[in-house]
């Protein structure tokens, strides 16, 4: 009954989900849109078990005096900050426990949540994602060396999107001939990204596509079981 | 451990070389100017052919990782649509959207001093569940927003008294870094309720997203990283964010070509010598 149950709902939904798609009418419509106001809510509830999940086995970490232990009580800190300061005086718009905590307001310009939003999470997180920039260029350096036919297939690719990704590149053969205007290095480019780009990206999303099919379907008629926590 | 040594000084050479092209353009602009796409044109001809008052959607879909890129698109994207009198419906598929959008509108609504909460633009908020929530949005948006931030029922927000479901909706406008984002609004929102959807995205995830620029129209136009940002505000007449740091992203990319010709060479040399072994 445990393992049988979930088995039932999940093809009784899959069904339903793919039926109402063919007759998109009553009462296929109604259930469906039920559906999705259950899957709305539970998502929901998904956020708060994550921060549960995220908040158990941080502390565990630290407990355990795992390598690096002292990151883990850094991650838990801030996490506790933000949610207490938002849960006591809210967010932008939305008030907490506390109101909206005027004083606060007045003294640091804004909420407490959005104050460390602004000048603390945004700063790092930009950098985090900045910080690749000189991993690319490092990257590049190393990897982009003319080996074989590919390779240089490659690389020379490359040189063309780039180039026709700056300022510099459109500068550099704008004195081409509109006879020539193929060969300007942003409309190379664009070509590159429009056509052998678009139908590799294509080949991907349709391989995707058909995996996803393959899967869904495997779950609906209760072969693929890991979801429930165990193959058996 | 010499060899080791030698690695790790070239890389260091590398960031520093990196870390002064990105710098030097910011104190010295270079004032290049930058060629407007075919996607960019195509993103601005949506949003200028829109009739006035039309209720358009702005998803806020990324976070402060991607903001770089994507702040300069919403704001330049967002000063054209009010000056376009468009009526904006603010949400976000991702948590931190909201904050996003806040900064934005903080930004252009300083232009437009006589643009009103209601009448002008809405903030709906973050909404969980991604396409499904699209899709919902689709049969009922009521049912998918009750209120809007501040606890204003949706019903008494005035400028969505005609707005029932996304087909009433003009277009969207979806700023996005990954999923859910520009891909759930145009499989849930474009073909099926052929409302339009435009969107911008970081210059990486834009070769994933080129392919629905096509024939059908199920993008209008996409604005992919930095460049297309400043592409965008040459389109509308304001040297923004994006143009300023489009000399940066330039050098930057002269000097990765740079290196990858230092790199060739070094490699080349180091064939011959062991040729020559």
């Amino acid at each position: 009954m445990k393992r049988n149950l979930p088995l039932f709902f999940a093809f009784f939904c899959g069904i339903l989900v793919i039926v109402s798609e063919f007759i998109p009418h009553r009462p296929f419509s109604m259930m469906i849109q039920t559906l999705q106001d259950w899957f709305m809510i539970i998502s929901g509830f998904a956020i708060l078990l994550g921060q549960i999940s995220l908040f158990q086995s941080n502390l565990a970490k630290i407990q355990q005096r795992e390598s690096g232990w002292m990151y883990y009580l850094a991650g838990l800190i801030s996490f506790i900050i933000m949610l207490l300061v938002g849960i006591f005086w809210g967010t932008q718009e939305t008030g907490g426990l506390f109101g909206h905590g005027a004083n606060i307001q007045a003294a640091m310009g804004s909420k407490p949540f959005d104050y460390l939003f602004d000048y603390a999470y945004q700063p790092l997180s930009a950098t985090m994602f900045s910080l690749l920039a000189f991993f690319i260029a490092s990257a590049a350096y190393r990897a982009f060396i003319i080996r074989s036919f590919e390779s240089n297939l490659l690389m020379i690719t490359a040189i063309i999107v780039i180039l026709g990704r700056t300022s510099l590149g459109g500068m550099l053969t704008s004195w081409l001939p509109e006879s020539l205007k193929f060969w300007h290095l942003p409309n190379l480019s664009d070509f590159i990204m429009e056509y052998p780009n678009s139908a590799a990206q294509r080949a991907i999303m349709i391989s995707a596509a058909l995996g996803i099919i393959g899967s869904s379907l495997r779950i609906i008629l209760g072969i693929e079981r890991s979801y429930l926590g165990s193959d058996k | 451990m010499s060899a080791v040594s030698s690695s790790q000084v070239e890389r260091r050479i590398v960031f520093l070389l990196l870390l002064i092209a990105v710098a030097l353009p910011l104190i010295f602009p270079l004032g290049w100017k930058t060629e407007v796409s075919n996607y960019s044109k195509l993103a601005w001809n949506l949003i200028q052919s829109a009739p006035d008052s039309s209720v358009a959607i702005f998803s806020f879909d990324y976070d402060p990782s991607s903001m770089t890129e994507l702040q300069p698109m919403a704001e330049a994207m967002l000063d054209h649509a009010f000056s376009r009198n468009h009526r904006v419906l603010v949400m976000a598929l991702w948590p931190q959207g909201m904050q996003m959008a806040e900064q934005a509108f903080s930004k252009i609504l300083a232009k437009y001093p006589d643009k009103r909460y209601g009448i002008d633009y809405a903030y709906m908020g973050y909404k969980v569940a991604g396409i499904v929530a699209i899709q919902s949005m689709g049969k009922n948006m009521a049912e998918v927003f009750p209120a809007d931030l501040s606890g204003t029922k949706y019903q008494d927000i005035p400028m969505l008294h005609d707005v029932k479901t996304l087909k009433d909706i003009a277009y969207i406008n979806s700023l996005s870094t990954g999923v859910p984002g520009i891909k759930e609004w145009v499989m849930a929102a474009r073909d099926v309720y052929q409302t339009p959807v435009t969107g911008g995205t970081t210059a990486v995830s834009a070769p994933g997203l080129i392919p629905y620029v096509n024939s059908q129209q199920q993008l209008f136009g996409l604005l992919g990283g930095l460049k297309a940002a400043s592409e965008y505000e040459s389109l509308i007449d304001v040297i923004g964010p994006a143009t300023v740091k489009m000399d940066s992203q330039s050098v930057a990319h002269i000097l990765i070509l740079f290196l990858i010709a230092v790199g060739n060479i070094k490699a080349l040399r180091a064939r011959k010598r062991g040729h020559n072994e």
